[in-house]
């Protein structure tokens, strides 16, 4: 069942013309001639879809905390910076198919009256700004943007805004300081941005997968889209599979699909005819989950069941030959050069997370550390301004426990024990 | 100094957002263009246009890897190095990389043509190993690979 990437084989699908061919912006042109805002508001809220970015938050429901008249102005940003490790499927929405996109957040700017909407997305993707750039150019050329948007008196503007390198920026509050050209430093919640956002008005920030299943929605109606998937998992889902499977890539699935089924029958199984060892089933940020957890079903609430977090749908894969000290290190690593250094917790603690576990993979670890790393874990959790903190203890500390021998032998034979890979 | 073609392009962006401000990161990003990296006078003079002190403006350079601080060689060889990429052998790219170049992760070649980096996930994992040349992906990449491309490079 494909719905976001159903028309992603089609050449120049890029281009506006082409787009419309396949029944582009008619989603828009429903919602201007037959709902009134706050219709889109419930049609989304009836339809079940929940946030693609990480939370996994109701859409419509956030939409709806929005407060109306109250005489600022209300902004819509999309969160296109996709920087968690692991997480590539906004991308290919972003250069396959930017007017699903700019469709998207068109109706839902309608949907929340807001009439100046933003794209914030990571510096690295130039090639998907320049895609999108021309996107916009093109969208403002048919009446899609612009003032009296096909004849309904509905206005909206569009600024694609590039990011210029750094992961804090993908959650919200720091997306909305860098936006106002500062350092993204994640502000305290509350106040949530719904209340208080961007330039201290009224702000909604969606992930680009969510804002491109609403076009679909607006066409097919909330009870089909509700009748994909399971119960509070509805829809489906962009999973982007990479590490030792023999076809990483990314597939869109119903979230009725088991890890399993994603694994074995959609990419080819494990590389060399190995066996799997872990996976991470949504961005570095989630705990890992063993082999014998491969026929969790890969929606929101079965994989919060079985200890982890469906989180981006970055799905990474290891087999056998992976060495979790170095995994976790590495990913550890990461967290330590993106803290943004506000709350202490997550400043020295990423960077002592780090050096741990560099001293356990380079054979001089100590007796003790692991209960080190998972104290200061405890410590590091539920305490920060944003949970980049949280997103670097969790890792850490399910990495230990699911694979406890292994951290443990390497501190007491003082070497890696994982034979490299032949 | 920023060159008058950049202050107008600058001055544009300005008027693009409802505050001014929101423009200083784009801005940042134009005048960077002007000499491949951002100088002391580049800061100063957009700080100048936005009114802001300079320190204010390096504190938010500073913050973003891309901005680039320090003069850099003509190609940026960015190679991911994070989960994805680690899993598929970007070590093996790395040392290649080391190796041909002569030179480790932060530094430049002498002859002012190539900058290594270590970076983060560029959102191309499925497609590990992956490195940026300046703008532009290169992925699934092996030595073979990356040796022609850097033959191309002149
Ligand atoms: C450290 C951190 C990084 C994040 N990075 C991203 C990101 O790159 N892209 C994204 O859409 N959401 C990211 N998020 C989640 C956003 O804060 C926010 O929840 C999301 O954009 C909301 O959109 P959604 O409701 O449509 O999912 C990140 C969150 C945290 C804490
Ligand atoms: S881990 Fe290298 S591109 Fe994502």
């Amino acid at each position: 069942m494909k719905i976001l990437t159903k028309n992603m084989h089609v050449p120049n699908l890029r281009e506006i013309g082409v787009y419309e061919s396949l029944g582009g912006y008619q989603g828009l042109r429903k919602s201007l001639r037959d709902c009134k805002p706050n219709d889109i508001i419930e049609i989304v809220k009836k339809s079940g879809l929940r946030g693609r970015g990480g939370a996994g938050f109701p859409t419509g429901v956030k939409w709806g905390f929005v407060p109306k008249n109250t005489g600022k102005p209300i902004y819509l940003c999309v969160n296109a910076d996709e920087s968690e490790p692991g997480t590539f499927k906004d991308r290919l929405v972003i250069e396959k198919d930017p007017h699903l996109l700019l469709e998207g957040t068109i109706i839902s700017a309608y949907a929340l009256d807001c009439h100046l909407a933003f794209i914030y997305i990571r510096g690295e993707f130039s090639y998907g700004a320049t895609v999108l750039e021309k996107a916009i150019e093109e969208a403002y050329s048919k009446g899609y943007l612009g003032k009296n948007i096909l004849g309904s008196g509905y206005d909206l503007d569009l600024i694609l805004h590039r990011g210029a390198g750094a992961y804090i920026c993908g959650e919200e509050t720091a997306l909305l300081e860098s936006l106002e050209g500062k350092r993204g430093h994640p502000r305290l919640k509350p106040p949530f941005p719904a209340v208080v956002g961007l330039y201290r008005c009224p702000t909604v920030i969606n992930n680009v997968e969510t804002l491109a299943n609403v076009p679909h929605i607006i066409n097919n109606g909330p009870e089909w889209y509700a009748a994909i998937g399971v119960e509070r998992n509805t829809g489906t889902r962009l999973y982007a599979v990479s590490g030792h499977v023999n076809k990483p890539g990314v597939y869109e699935l119903p979230m009725t699909v088991t890890l399993r089924e994603l694994i074995y029958d959609h990419c080819g199984g494990i590389r060399n005819g190995r066996r799997l060892k872990a996976v991470i089933p949504g961005g570095s940020s989630v705990p890992i989950l063993t082999a014998d957890r491969v026929d969790t079903r890969m929606d929101y609430d079965s994989v919060a069941k079985a200890g982890s977090m469906l989180g981006s749908a970055g799905v990474v894969v290891m087999d056998e030959s992976t060495c979790m000290v170095k995994a976790v290190r590495r990913i550890t690593r990461f967290y330590a050069e993106e803290s943004c250094g506000q709350c202490t917790q997550c400043r020295e603690g990423t960077e002592w997370l780090y050096q741990i576990l560099t001293r356990i993979e380079h054979g001089r670890g100590r007796a003790g550390e692991l209960e080190i790393l998972l104290d200061l874990c405890t410590q590091m959790k539920g305490r920060t301004i944003c949970p980049l903190s949280d997103a670097a203890a969790m890792p850490v500390e399910s990495y230990i426990k699911s694979f406890y021998d292994e951290f443990a032998a390497h501190i007491t034979q003082q070497r890696c024990v994982i034979l490299p890979a032949a | 100094m920023l060159s008058e073609a950049t202050r107008q392009k600058i001055d544009a962006l300005i008027r693009k957002y409802p505050h001014p401000r929101s423009a200083l990161i784009p801005a940042l990003w134009l005048a960077q263009q002007e000499a491949g990296y951002l100088c002391p006078e580049a800061i100063r003079d957009v700080a100048e246009i936005f009114k802001l002190p300079t320190n204010e403006v390096y504190e938010v350079a500073s913050f973003y890897t891309m901005l680039y601080k320090k003069p850099v060689g003509k190609y940026v060889i960015q190679v991911c190095t994070n989960i994805s990429c680690l899993l598929c052998n970007c070590e093996e790219i790395m040392a290649h990389l080391e190796n041909r170049l002569g030179i480790g992760p932060g530094e430049t070649t002498s002859d002012k043509r190539f900058t290594l980096m270590e970076t983060e996930c560029l959102a191309s994992c499925g497609t590990a190993p992956v490195a940026q040349i300046n703008e532009d992906y290169y992925e699934s990449l092996t030595p073979e690979k990356l040796d022609r491309i850097l033959d191309s490079m002149k």
